[in-house]
């Protein structure tokens, strides 16, 4: 039988406030293991919450950037289970009246974009760290450290309207994007600033009834979260291939090995008896704080890319490369006041993120050393044929590597494209003398030898002949030899 | 409204409370009656009236909020913050084994 899977996600977005969801404790990372405590984020008797309004703005924020209602008023509820990372024994989160309801998250899948529906994002406090069990004397044990406990997390929860694991892979890209676009998170899955867990079920492929789920945890990357799915829905048609029924559990996955661990069926499932938290009033955010919020929002990711695409003509594929990050996009539409726009994409494209990449650099390590006008300047140096596109090229690399000013370093070297055939012709023709082999081969016919005559050129004129005259200086000696013959 | 004796041990057991078998009965009976104080209140009309969450809400105003900045007033030290512990060693606490990310 042909099955078909659903799969609904949850993410846990760690957001990058200085500091703690109800205390004024460091949201830091890093520091020494429980210095960043105080009564309240330890759970001591007596210790009150109070609300931090950043961390609100940012669930409110990131909730209208996906179309989600906003609630005006909102409860803090607490979820109550043991676990030795949490000081509490309860989690105070949002249960019944969360903060953003609804709302979808598009996402460009191929070259159409698809809209994820969402049930909710709600605001809540993370958990302490506790590290792998080790011995200790004659039994095991693990040390926890509090000072993540108490740092802010947004909850966004999915409808269950993904089919396939690399849809997942795509939503959480994006999911990524957009929390960095709105600059509340880092977004790192690798470090945990984005968690994700999976409900997965399957069922005869057209039918409608879910399937029993399970729940995937420990999918901390993306391609974690694409090929732990793969695998649980592999799990699922096996059990039921072979006459078994799935039992609703919780598994952890191994993504060193790609390997499922059954860890607990579920018992008393979602039986985490919530009421509302009592110590923290209901949260009011009023209209003038929406408004605040929208102001903040700013243009987002989506919009800007289809406004790219529309102001300055570009294909959907560049203007979603540019809109990948805020910075990129920024720096984009600073160097397109002075440039062709599908040349400046292109030069970002090829050029800047290549470069980004071999380094390990961010775009506002590239504009420190490359400001937006500089880049321009190389870019238009080559449209009017002031340079050649690789002396263009090897300026960017030196003025990305040491920072300068492009303009006096192609007056310090002279540079300036070369196409006048009585400077190129005396080069063309020592490159003919120096390289009688291959002048062989293409006079004989083997005519793709010409390329390697034109990079003998290139290279002794220093990158500055224009290369289409190369070559119809040199087609035409060749020619002329070879009547001479 | 009633509580029974398997109610008793299902709440026992997700609070983590230890009740002997002799105080079951008692603690249903007393569940219940505090069930059926607060069912008073069904013999009201509440129709087309919000649910509160907290009562005298509206006098005290919704929840006061505070800037997201450092209180380094209130903050311990490890060596404070670890004293009460039962077991603790290099800056940590010392807990029973625990298998990781499972919380809910």
């Amino acid at each position: 039988m042909a099955y078909e899977a659903v799969i609904g996600l949850e993410c846990h977005i760690q957001l990058a406030t200085v500091s703690k969801m109800f205390c004024g404790c460091p949201a830091e990372f890093g520091a020494r293991p429980n210095s960043n405590v105080c009564p309240v984020c330890l759970g001591l008797p007596g210790a009150l919450p109070v609300t931090n309004r950043e961390a609100i703005d940012a669930a409110i924020r990131l909730g209208l950037a996906l179309g989600s209602t906003i609630r005006d008023v909102s409860v803090f509820a607490r979820k109550h289970y043991f676990y030795p990372d949490m000081p509490k024994n309860y989690q105070i989160t949002q249960y019944d009246r969360p903060l953003c309801e609804g709302g979808a998250l598009p996402v460009r899948i191929g070259d159409a974009t698809r809209s994820f529906a969402l049930i909710r994002v709600h605001a809540e406090e993370d958990t302490g760290k506790s590290f792998h069990p080790e011995r200790h004397g004659d039994r095991q044990v693990s040390r926890v450290d509090f000072n993540r406990a108490g740092v802010p997390l947004l909850e966004l929860v999915t409808q269950p309207v993904f089919r396939e694991p690399a849809e997942c892979a795509a939503f959480l890209t994006a999911l990524r994007r957009l929390v960095r676009w709105l600059g509340i998170s880092e977004g790192d899955m690798e470090k945990g600033h984005l968690r994700c867990d999976a409900n997965v079920s399957i069922r005869p492929a057209g039918t409608q009834a879910l399937g029993t789920k399970s729940e995937l945890k420990n999918l901390n990357s993306i391609k974690g979260v694409e090929k732990g799915i793969t695998a649980e829905i592999a799990r699922q048609e096996r059990v039921l291939a072979s006459g078994g029924t799935i039992e609703q559990a919780t598994l952890l996955y191994d993504a060193d090995h790609d390997k499922l661990a059954v860890m607990r069926s579920k018992e008393h499932a979602h039986d985490y008896r919530y009421f509302p938290e009592p110590d923290l009033p209901q949260l009011a955010v009023d209209a003038a704080w929406l408004a605040a919020a929208r102001e903040r929002l700013a243009e987002l990711p989506w919009t800007r890319a289809e406004r790219f695409a529309a102001e300055y003509g570009l294909p959907a594929y560049d203007a979603g490369v540019l809109c990948d990050q805020r910075e990129l996009a920024d720096y984009f539409e600073e160097v397109v006041k002075e440039a062709d726009p599908k040349k400046v994409s292109n030069w970002i494209m090829t050029e800047m993120l290549r470069h980004l990449k071999a380094t390990q650099r961010g775009v506002s390590d590239w504009a420190r050393n490359v400001p937006p006008h500089h880049f321009a300047f190389i870019i238009r140096s080559v449209e009017t044929a002031q340079a050649t596109a690789t002396s263009a090229k090897s300026v960017l690399d030196e003025v990305f590597a040491n920072g300068g000013d492009p303009a006096s370093i192609y007056a310090e070297r002279g540079i300036r494209a070369r196409s006048s055939s009585d400077e190129l012709l005396p080069l063309v023709r020592a490159a003919i003398e120096e390289n009688p082999g291959p002048v062989a081969q293409y006079l004989g016919g083997k005519t793709a030898t010409l390329g390697f005559l034109v990079g003998q050129v290139m290279k002794k004129s220093g990158g500055q002949a224009v290369p289409q005259t190369v070559k119809d200086l040199l087609e035409a000696e060749l020619a002329r030899r070879a009547a001479a013959r | 409204m009633s509580i029974d004796r398997e109610d008793v041990k299902r709440i026992a057991e997700l609070a983590r409370l230890e009740i002997p078998e002799d105080r079951i009965e008692r603690t249903a009976r007393e569940l219940s009656a505090v069930l059926d104080y607060a069912a008073a209140l069904r013999r009201l009309d509440l129709e087309g009236c919000e649910p509160t969450v907290f009562a005298g809400l509206g006098a005290a105003g919704p929840a006061p909020l505070r800037a997201d900045a450092l209180d380094d007033v209130r903050r311990l030290t490890p060596e404070t913050a670890l004293a009460a512990a039962p077991e603790h060693e290099d800056d940590a606490f010392l807990v029973p084994p625990v298998v990781e990310n499972l919380n809910p």
